[in-house]
């Protein structure tokens, strides 16, 4: 089964990142990208996302906000917030928004941990 | 003077410091025991007369400032600043709010010292890591004064017009501290920092370099 992610980061560099072990992990899905929340927003609001990877610190709203965000327009969306930051209040807030906190520099075995678990959920919504 | 970094060497170069400070700030919530707000990372190469007015805006007080010198195949200052009337509640957010305030002026030193360590040093070894290079940093030092004093230090970096300034902010809300982190490298170090950026891409995206660093 092939899903649509949208990968949201300020940096070209960041976004890539997360590109080049989506490629290895799931080559055939599609990507989507943003720099920021408002593009972020306009890319669900304009065609399909299955799920998406979200970075914290963006200059505008953060990671959190736009994850409330997406929550309110797509509910059973699988989201991760990415972020080198992993201070107990900012992991608690990404739990508390139902999304998954992924530690900057991002690994493969994290990216295909939250996948894993995004995967179970999209079939499970499906069936 | 950005022509030295591509849009898209600044763009690694950003990427890289966020990482570097926001993985240090962890370590000094845990020290203060409060979160530590950070401000997205701006990076700019930049006159000394330039910085100098940067660092003073908004800071017509005196600052006081922990600084390391790192050398390697790069040479720098890395600068931690506040205002200097905050330097004791910094310290008694680290040192304990139960210590009186003759306790408090007495290891105010060695806690900025501590504390500059704490944030310069995980900054620094977090870049150096991901540039797969080595580092060594000096013993933190202690300075005061105007803005004018941070860029007129004794090399290194060597005197040079352009100096790289990366300033992020960081902020304990509750007692009202503020203060940001600074970076100060020479012309010399931006060319091989240049190098190490396009092996940091090439590891980080695959070797695919847009041509176009817009989204």
């Amino acid at each position: 089964m092939s899903y649509r992610i949208l990968i949201v980061d300020d940096s070209k560099l960041a976004r890539m990142a997360v590109g080049k072990i989506l490629g290895t992990v799931h080559p055939g899905w599609t990507r989507v990208e943003a720099a920021n929340a408002d593009e972020a927003v306009a890319r669900v609001r304009e065609a399909t996302v299955d799920l998406a990877v979200v970075d914290f610190n963006m200059p505008g709203r953060n990671g959190l906000e736009l994850v409330a965000e997406l929550r309110a327009l797509k509910p059973g969306m699988p989201l991760a917030v990415i972020s080198a930051n992993h201070q107990t209040e900012i992991v608690t807030r990404v739990g508390e928004a139902g999304a998954t906190f992924l530690a900057k520099p991002l690994t493969e075995a994290a990216l295909r941990c939250f996948l894993d678990t995004a995967i179970m959920h999209l079939e499970a919504a499906r069936s | 003077m950005n022509e030295i970094l591509d849009e898209f060497e600044l763009d690694a170069l950003t990427e890289l410091v966020n990482i570097g400070v926001n993985r240090a700030a962890a370590s000094l919530r845990e020290m203060v025991g409060e979160q530590v707000h950070l401000s997205v990372p701006r990076v700019a190469l930049v006159s000394r007369e330039k910085a100098i007015a940067t660092l003073g805006e908004g800071n017509p007080d005196t600052l006081v400032g922990v600084h390391q010198v790192f050398e390697g195949d790069i040479v720098g200052r890395a600068l931690l600043i506040f205002p200097d009337t905050k330097s004791l509640e910094l310290v008694r957010a680290v040192a304990g709010s139960e210590l009186s305030l003759e306790e408090i002026i007495e290891l105010e030193h060695e806690a900025l010292a501590e504390i500059g360590n704490v944030i310069l040093n995980g900054c620094l070894a977090t870049m150096a890591n991901m540039l797969q290079r080595s580092l060594k940093m000096s013993l933190p030092e202690i300075l005061r004064g105007e803005a004018s004093k941070f860029f007129d230090l004794a090399p290194p970096p060597e005197a040079g017009k352009v100096v790289m300034l990366l300033y992020i902010d960081f902020a304990l809300r509750s007692r009202e501290i503020r203060g940001y982190i600074a970076m100060l490298m020479d012309m010399p170090s931006l060319a091989a920092m240049k190098v190490m950026l396009r092996g940091f891409i090439d590891r980080t995206a695959g070797g695919v370099v847009p041509s176009n660093a817009a989204p």
